[in-house]
């Protein structure tokens, strides 16, 4: 039985979930190198699902596709320990200070060069951007259909794809032809941890730009593992038009940026006795907060 | 300057808050602007729809009315809002940021080949100079929203791209009728012309959607609990102090992810956006990502065993307590003092 091609997006990002006082410097401004690099978190939920087809369609492949800089090889790799199968690393200065729409047109170059594929799984949105744009847009650009906020992929047949979506009052099941891209809510079960096995299989592998960053031969690599080859495309690779690229193909700009400092007000602090509680539940009746 | 327009998502025939909404402040921008509003309504059974949304100051509607379109999927309504896009030409497009409109306005970003804002807090007309070139505009959206996890709060503009859209969440901003007697024309969209059995190629099989059980957005009094509440047993003390003060029962996003309360009532930057007179927040930390949602509360009450919360420098009243204690001696000394 011939397996399905399943392609993940996925993204590197620093860890915002967490910004202690560390990763916040005393003027307000973020300290972004305080901050670790992770694998998106619904990332890794989209991964999983991937996984689950791979188990139920043997021979199936998964490609895990990210754009960042070098150093975003780490999240092809820890896919690859999880049972991922290769990877793709689009990386060029080119295509700093993208915004959605730039960067869902570089994704959607490198996503053309991997068709045909039956299915491409991403998160629903990167914890720095928030913004949920990048799937949909690179959809519209490969032209094919696209199901959002999924909580799980049932199936994956011959024509089509059943996913189960988890909405803000409900769910919903919906049949989509194929190839179809999905993004996944952090509603969906959790990536399983890394695999002893595959870890320790893939632990060498490395990137061009990472290979000759240490000085390593890849020609021989390639030819005797190719497994733990990762793809690097630059620009040339990919055929791209300089001025949709980066900056230049960015129609949104940052024209300020504040940080965010709650003013603070003047409390009235309490204890937990009878007493205090019965003076601000007094002076909420009193000024008609509350009946 | 062309026309602002607003995007009215339907749920059983009926245009959503967030969408009346945005068009009570599409509104706002246009006359503002000195154009018109314009909606584009795509569903099913839409017979009704002037009446829903004329109030509110709405010049034109732009109706697509078929079975096919309803429920929600994204080609069928990605195609006919950029063909009439392509056509009409706004300046503006808001969205809802709802799951049918973080799916659909990027898809018709992507088509236009312009700027989309996601979920903005807040939307202002200002000019803009580009540092590079030093070109002046006039008159853009400023496309307000918080980054980086919430820590930081960046103002967006699209200088060149048409239209300028963004989507914003439900809460954010207030819903107001203009004119219950206010009317425009109704244009009616070919479906038929427009899309055809490719845009139809995502079916829904099955639909579970629960109606909406609490009103949160317009409680004025509202109790809210924290992953410090411990569990959702103890969530009880919060809905008896609520019960009795006559308000609603919200929870943080951490209070939500842990099961204690239901997504419906998360309130913060994820879920809705309130402005009550009284804010109780119980075992709250108080992270900038649910301060967003309630920082414009009246009075804001801090109940937590940590004196140093986050939550409480927005405070206007501290207690330093464990809520299984506080709670209920707040309930006692009301039922037997209130008027």
């Amino acid at each position: 039985m011939k397996g399905l091609r399943i392609i993940v997006l996925a993204k590197q990002v620093p860890d915002t979930r967490n910004v202690g006082k560390d990763a916040m410097k005393s003027d307000g401004t973020v300290n972004r190198a305080a901050l670790p690099a992770i694998f998106n978190p619904e990332d890794l939920n989209a991964l999983e699902q991937a996984l689950r087809i791979k188990d139920n369609n043997p021979g199936s492949t998964i490609t895990v596709v990210t754009m960042g800089p070098t150093r975003a090889a780490d999240v092809i790799r820890e896919a690859m320990f999880r049972g991922a199968d290769d990877g793709v690393l689009i990386t060029d200065r080119a295509f700093a200070g993208s915004d959605t729409l730039a960067t869902s047109y570089t994704i959607s170059l490198a996503l053309k060069k991997l068709m045909p594929f039956d299915v491409v799984v991403c998160g629903r949105q990167a914890i720095d951007g928030d913004t949920a744009q990048v799937g949909p847009q690179v959809a519209e650009k490969l032209g094919i259909p696209q199901v959002t906020y999924a909580e799980e992929i049932i199936s994956v047949g011959a024509k089509d794809v059943k996913i189960k979506r988890r909405l803000e009052r409900g769910i919903e099941i919906v049949q989509s032809s194929k190839p179809v891209l999905v993004t996944v809510h952090s509603s969906a079960p959790d990536c399983r941890s890394r695999n002893t096995k595959l870890t320790l299989k893939y632990k060498h592998a490395k990137t061009t730009s990472e290979l000759q960053a240490a000085d390593q031969d890849y020609e021989t690599l390639q030819k005797t593992r190719p497994f733990l080859f990762i793809d690097e495309w630059s620009v040339a690779n990919l055929d791209a038009e300089a001025m949709k690229l980066g900056l230049n193909g960015s129609p949104t700009k940052v024209k300020t940026i504040q940080n965010v400092v709650l003013t603070a007000k003047d409390s009235v602090s309490l204890t937990s006795s009878d007493h205090d509680v019965d003076f601000l539940m007094k002076e909420l009746i009193d000024n008609h907060t509350i009946g | 300057m062309n026309n602002v327009f607003v995007y009215c998502e339907i749920e059983e025939g009926h245009v959503v808050d967030v969408s009346l909404e945005l068009l009570t402040k599409g509104r706002k921008l246009a006359s503002q602007l000195g154009v018109k509003l314009e909606a584009v309504v795509i569903g099913s059974d839409l017979a009704t729809i002037g009446k829903q949304v004329f109030p509110y100051g709405v010049d034109v509607i732009h109706l697509a009315d078929d079975k096919r379109l309803y429920p929600f999927t994204t080609l069928p309504h990605a195609k006919i809002v950029v063909e009439l896009f392509k056509k009409e030409k706004p300046e503006i497009v808001l969205f809802g940021a709802t799951s049918v409109g973080r799916d659909l306005a990027p898809r018709v970003a992507s088509a236009l080949q312009c700027g989309l804002t996601a979920d903005c807090t807040s939307l202002e007309i200002g000019d803009h100079v580009e540092p590079k070139d030093k070109k002046e505009y006039k008159d853009l959206l400023y496309q307000i929203r918080p980054a980086f996890g919430g820590n930081i709060i960046a103002t967006i503009v699209n200088p060149e791209t048409r239209p300028q859209m963004a989507t914003v969440r439900e809460g954010v901003m207030k819903k107001e009728i203009l004119d219950a007697a206010y009317t425009g024309q109704i244009k009616p969209v070919d479906v038929n012309a427009i899309t055809s059995d490719a845009e139809y190629v995502v079916k829904v099989i099955e639909r579970h959607i629960e109606k909406s059980k609490v009103n949160i957005k317009g409680s004025q009094i509202v109790v809210c609990g924290g992953y410090g509440v411990g569990s959702k047993e103890n969530f009880k003390f919060l809905y008896e102090l609520a019960e009795v003060l006559g308000g609603e029962v919200g929870g943080s996003r951490a209070a939500v992810d842990a099961g204690f309360v239901e997504h419906e009532r998360q309130i913060g930057q994820t879920g809705v956006t309130v402005r009550p007179k009284l804010y109780i927040a119980c075992g709250i930390s108080g992270a900038v990502q649910h301060t967003a949602g309630m920082q414009e509360s009246s009075i804001v009450v801090s109940i937590n065993t940590d004196p140093k919360a986050p939550i409480n420098t927005i405070a206007d009243y501290t207690i330093t307590g464990d809520i299984s204690d506080v709670l209920p001696k707040m309930i006692k000394y009301y039922k037997k003092n209130s008027k």
